[in-house]
């Protein structure tokens, strides 16, 4: 391991370009750690987010050699290559300035999708759900996800539609469908079907294979997509 | 074109898709077996000719193309062309018609002739 | 302004599945209209089928032959994997049906190249 990490990093706000960076390696350094070197010690002006720094938040999620990760869980020694590493800001998203990206859009599209649970019960007349339920495990495999954007980030038809929702989005979507308290479901189902909604994915997974928590974008998708499709055709969306 | 209209087309699309599976295999295995065979006009035409089987056969294949590819082609044109509303609706639509016509023409052909 | 993905986002097996699904898809959609003008040359008798058969003897018109019979399987297995995800149980991305779909896929090609290329029985 040479002493010295390469680093190229994204600057600018309209237009930008990378500029390089000479960063001390050390052991155990992540991603993050070389961020914040950079912006505390070679060039304040450098901007960028981050908060709990320990693989919570997702705040400090950036596209890292091509890919788009938590730096602060992403090692530095998993990701070089010959001594260089490429930072970006995420991809999908309009620049604010340098690694800091405009948030608004991905989570307008997660109230799109009525991704808010809405019921009509009180604490003196309770559903009871079993946690067994089949519908509660689909809702618990997708229920851990922080929004972060890492799966929005990594989809090609986000970028293709730009009025595709989203992975995020479908997929929180998905756990409410699932939810037999909510009663918004004609509306969601509406919302999530054709092609701004489920029906646009093309399972080419990339949400999947990249979200950190490993969620399954995905799956909820193929879920919607066919739930939907059959209301559509029996006439009821 | 609505949310629903849409999530009809993928159905549709989908539906066909199963349909073609089945059709597909069939041809696949029938394809290698006359070309083993020897291809000539005669030999595919003494399958095909007044065969109300390879009559049925095809034209369920021909329709479930001609379902099948339109929907397919209008998500390529959506995406990689940037085609959006009339145009691309027209466009998938005549594809249709042509694969339709074209096809069973063909079916017609090798069964009647 | 924003950033788009490159390639290295793309690099796992259920994109390069996509891939080759719409390429693949493509192509039989360009080739599909030309193989029904071809039948239906038999309208005009069996001698004008015959002369178009003898034309698909060049050696170039195989080898597209062979690959279209290819990606005819590989856009067969790719579809029937998609059906599995999206009508089936969930059971992951079915990575599985990548491999053995493309092994599958590719070995059409090949039975219908030796079918081609081998003697007639």
């Amino acid at each position: 391991m040479s002493s010295e990490l390469q680093v190229s990093v994204w600057r600018g706000a309209g237009e930008g370009r990378f500029v390089a960076y000479r960063v001390p390696r050390a052991v155990n350094q992540t991603v993050l750690d070389v961020v914040t070197y950079i912006q505390r010690k070679l060039d304040p002006s450098l901007a960028y987010r981050y908060a709990c720094r320990v693989g919570m938040c997702g705040t400090c999620a950036m596209t890292v050699n091509g890919v788009a990760r938590w730096t602060c869980r992403t090692h530095v020694s998993k990701v070089v290559r010959d001594d260089a590493l490429e930072i970006a800001p995420l991809s999908n998203l309009p620049v604010i300035r340098d690694l800091a990206t405009d948030m608004r859009g991905f989570f307008d599209k997660w109230a799109k999708a009525h991704g808010q649970f809405r019921g009509t019960k009180s604490r003196d007349d309770f559903a009871k759900i079993r946690p067994d339920d089949r519908q509660r495990t689909e809702i618990d495999a997708g229920i851990e996800c922080i929004g972060c954007a890492v799966c929005y980030a990594s989809c090609d038809v986000v970028t293709w539609r730009p009025d595709f929702l989203g992975p995020a989005a479908l997929n929180r979507a998905w756990t409410l469908v699932n939810d037999a308290r909510d009663v918004e479901q004609r509306e969601r189902l509406r919302a999530v079907a054709g092609d701004a909604g489920c029906h646009a994915c093309h399972t080419q997974a990339s949400c999947t294979e990249r979200c950190p928590k490993h969620l399954e974008p995905t799956r909820a998708i193929a879920g919607l997509k066919l739930m939907t499709a059959r209301e559509a055709v029996r006439g009821r969306l | 074109m609505s949310a629903a209209t849409q999530a009809r087309l993928w159905y549709a699309q989908r539906v066909s898709a199963m349909v073609l599976a089945l059709c597909v295999l069939v041809h696949l295995a029938t394809l290698i077996y006359a070309t083993r065979h020897g291809l000539t006009a005669a030999a595919i035409l003494g399958r095909t000719r007044g065969s109300g089987l390879a009559a049925l056969f095809y034209a369920i294949f021909v329709i479930a193309c001609a379902v099948h590819v339109p929907i397919g082609l209008a998500k390529v044109f959506e995406e990689w062309l940037r085609w959006r509303g009339r145009i691309m609706a027209a466009v998938s639509l005549a594809i249709g018609a042509v694969i339709l016509f074209l096809g069973m023409r063909a079916v017609y052909a090798v069964v009647i002739g | 302004m924003m950033r788009r993905n490159d390639f290295r986002a793309r690099g796992h097996p259920s994109y390069w599945t996509f891939v080759v699904h719409r390429v693949s898809g493509i192509a039989l959609a360009i080739f599909l209209p030309l193989h029904f003008l071809a039948l239906s040359l038999a309208l005009q008798g069996a001698g004008a089928l015959d002369r178009f058969l003898k034309f698909t003897d060049l050696p170039l018109v195989k080898v597209s032959e062979w690959l279209l019979v290819t990606l005819l399987g590989l856009h067969l297995m790719g579809g029937i994997r998609l059906l599995l995800i999206e009508f089936g149980p969930w059971r992951g991305l079915r990575k599985g049906w990548i491999a053995a779909g493309g092994a599958l896929g590719i070995v059409a090609g090949l039975a219908y190249a030796l079918a081609l290329i081998g003697p007639t029985p």
